[in-house]
């Protein structure tokens, strides 16, 4: 419990750098492409936007740093991230909250299925070392080195334009109404093939690869010759046994990688125009919409946060060294 | 120890094929994977010096022959406005690789700085380190440098590669923390500390060579990252588009509709040169792990010689010696856990102490 308080404390910490990061970002760079926004956007804008436009990119000239900081504080405290432009006059909060559940739907489930899948596939082929599934590894290697967005434009050339078996943009049917009945999920489930596909092929690759790595230096070591010479059953040696050793590396390589992951999925949407954080993003970049950016930025940023805590979770849990180290 | 000489190789940029002369130390040039991944390498490497002499068109140059498809004048075809896709390519390639060993290389001097001396060193000074690098790990890097360079008006080459290096270095340190972590306790770390070796000295001496082939990986898996994040921020539009590189080329292909007007040519050869470039690497980069840890070494290499069974003494099958070690290598230590088996017996196998670690 110490060691739960303890990480959660640390990445509260962590979690407050972060966003002073994000603070200091705007502030730092040269020039007011902000101010040349809400210029271009005057008259539309209330008093209360603008101040909170203010607070958020640092253009109250006559304020010190430190009044600048209370101010931004305060506004990220209720939520408030500014206005958008690309969808103006949307808060910036309400556009990432509609688009955030197609993104974390998207990560979470390709996500997982490529963990579980490639480090499945890891134990066997570093456990049964020269099987037809080293032949996996070139292979895997090749479609790892492409980048997401080049494999969906490919899906897409493929699959949705020379033979139109999926949909090539967007992630439900347009004629639907974004509800919890079947046809709506269905549909959703349909859009989500291309692009899932895509991001589990890319990313599965790293997970079968550090995993049978891993499975191959873990056979040798001594508990698992001696649980071999108490004749246990083989599938008992390789996942009781050398798989269970085998996988904290790739546990703490999980939360690394999600924002890796993170960063390829925000690609694919913007290929197929999923309606994710990060076809926003490339909206957002296009219209140089810096609140959205930096919203975006800063949800995509404590998201992972968060999931970094987890797998330290997992790790503690499965690692009882860790616990006693820290 | 075989593993500690290969550290000044693995620590430069590229390992010059030139300098195998001494033996042992360059061996890990010698594994099929590694000479492919260096042959292909050196490729890009060669065109990234000669490209923009060797390129057949001015890759701006528009011309009337509008998308065609690759023929013997134009063996990438032509995008939209008659330009050569073949040249445009050529002429980028310089652009990616300089930013990508550029990025990788000042990311995996400070992943080394900072993750083995937090890991090693422990207590406040690990929690002030871990706390840095979690910092900048939890930066999604992509995003970070889409807004940074979004915001910079004129985004050159050395800058991208600059914030790439500073949004990238985190991962590595962190796997290098971790890997310390468990290095700083094992016996012999702890005979050099009772011998009264300085820190310093246990730190680069001691622990280092074991993190060979984890700094090697970093270096070259930020290179990766480098040359991907690179050509991601081209081809959404982030970076200077009047400046040639591979994204440059699918970023006009992507906004002039190459894909619905099926015109393939636009868009496959810069990916397919991403891809070799990045197996290229991956491939060097598991040449150093297998030469580092032999055990990961795949049958399919020079080792389909050697049976391992628990409870046996390993049987050479056949006499003659193999053709990959080469004679005129010293006899060096061979590690005893370089066990060759050879996977078909589907017997899992490997009984041995691990060389090194």
């Amino acid at each position: 419990m110490k060691y739960v308080l303890q990480r959660l404390a640390f990445y509260a910490v962590t979690a407050w750098a972060a966003i002073t990061i994000n603070f200091l970002i705007p502030r730092l760079m040269p020039g007011d492409p902000v101010e040349a926004l809400m210029s271009r956007y005057q008259g539309q804008l209330d008093t209360s936007a603008i101040a909170s436009l203010k607070a958020l990119f640092g253009l109250d000239e006559n304020k010190s740093l430190w009044a600048q900081y209370t101010d931004y504080w305060s506004h990220l405290l209720d939520g408030d991230l500014g206005l958008s432009f690309t969808f103006f006059p949307t808060p910036v909060g309400e556009v990432i909250s509609q688009a955030l559940p197609w993104t974390l739907a998207l990560v979470g489930i390709t996500t997982l299925i490529s963990f579980l899948l490639g480090t499945g596939i890891g134990v066997y082929s570093g456990w049964r070392r020269g099987s037809w599934l080293d032949g996996l590894l070139p292979v895997t290697t090749f479609i790892s080195s492409v980048p997401y967005f080049w494999l969906g434009l490919i899906a897409i050339s493929v699959f949705a334009v020379k033979w139109p078996l999926f949909p090539f943009e967007g992630g439900y049917d347009n004629s639907l109404v974004p509800a919890f009945d079947w046809p709506f999920i269905s549909s959703a489930l349909y859009h989500g093939v291309l692009p899932g596909v895509t991001i589990v092929l890319s990313a599965i690759a790293g997970w079968i690869l550090g995993m049978r790595n891993m499975m191959v230096t873990v056979s040798s070591e001594d508990y698992v010759m001696v649980a071999q010479a108490k004749g246990l059953s083989e599938r008992r040696v390789m996942f009781a046994y050398a798989a269970r050793n085998a996988v904290l590396p790739s546990i703490s390589a999980f939360a690394l990688s999600l924002g890796f992951i993170v960063s390829g999925t925000l690609l694919v949407e913007m290929v197929f125009n999923y309606p994710g954080i990060g076809f926003q993003l490339l909206q957002a970049v296009g219209a140089k919409d810096y609140p959205l950016m930096q919203g975006v930025f800063l949800v995509i940023t404590l998201s992972v946060l968060a999931a970094n805590l987890l797998a330290d979770m997992a790790y503690a849990f499965l690692d009882p060294r860790t616990r006693k180290e820290a | 120890m075989s593993v500690a000489a290969t550290d000044t190789a693995v620590l430069d940029d590229v390992p010059a094929p030139a300098a195998t002369g001494r033996g042992d130390r360059f061996r890990f040039l010698r594994g099929g994977k590694t000479r492919t991944g260096l042959l292909i390498l050196a490729f890009f490497a060669l065109i990234a010096v000669i490209g923009p002499w060797i390129a057949p068109y001015d890759p701006d140059a528009m011309s009337d022959q509008l998308l065609q498809a690759p023929s013997a004048d134009h063996w990438f075809g032509t995008t939209h406005t008659g330009q050569d896709v073949l040249s445009q390519i050529l002429v980028g390639t310089r652009g990616v690789l300089l930013v990508g060993f550029i990025a990788g290389f000042l990311a995996t001097v400070l992943s080394v700085l900072i993750g083995v001396t937090a890991g090693f060193l422990g207590g406040a000074a690990d929690e002030v380190l871990s706390l840095f690098s979690n910092v900048f790990l939890v930066i999604p890097g992509l995003p970070l440098i889409i807004i940074i360079a979004s915001f910079v008006e004129d985004t050159t080459d050395l800058l991208i590669a600059a914030v790439i290096a500073l949004t990238s270095w985190a991962w590595g340190s962190r796997v290098l923390r971790a890997q310390t972590l468990s290095l700083r306790r094992r016996d012999y770390v702890e005979a050099a500390r009772a011998t009264g070796e300085s820190t310093w000295r246990i730190i680069l001496f001691e622990v280092m060579p074991n993190l060979t082939a984890v700094i090697a990986s970093g270096f070259v898996g930020t290179v990766i990252f480098a040359i991907l994040s690179e050509i991601t921020l081209a081809f959404i539009g982030v970076a200077d588009i009047s400046h040639w590189n591979w994204g440059t080329v699918l970023f006009w292909a992507q906004s002039n509709q190459a894909l619905a007007q099926g015109a393939w040519w636009w868009f496959v050869p810069a990916g397919l040169c991403i891809a070799l470039l990045g197996t290229a690497l991956s491939l060097i980069n598991f040449g150093i792990d297998e030469f580092v840890n032999p055990r990961l070494r795949t049958a399919t290499g020079s080792s389909k010689k050697v049976t391992m069974r628990v409870g046996f003494t390993p049987v050479a099958r056949t006499a003659a010696p193999t053709t990959t070690p080469d004679p005129s290598t010293p006899p060096t230590p061979e590690p005893p856990g370089e066990t060759r088996d050879t996977g078909t017996t589907g017997e899992n196998s490997e009984t041995s102490k691990e060389p090194s670690v």
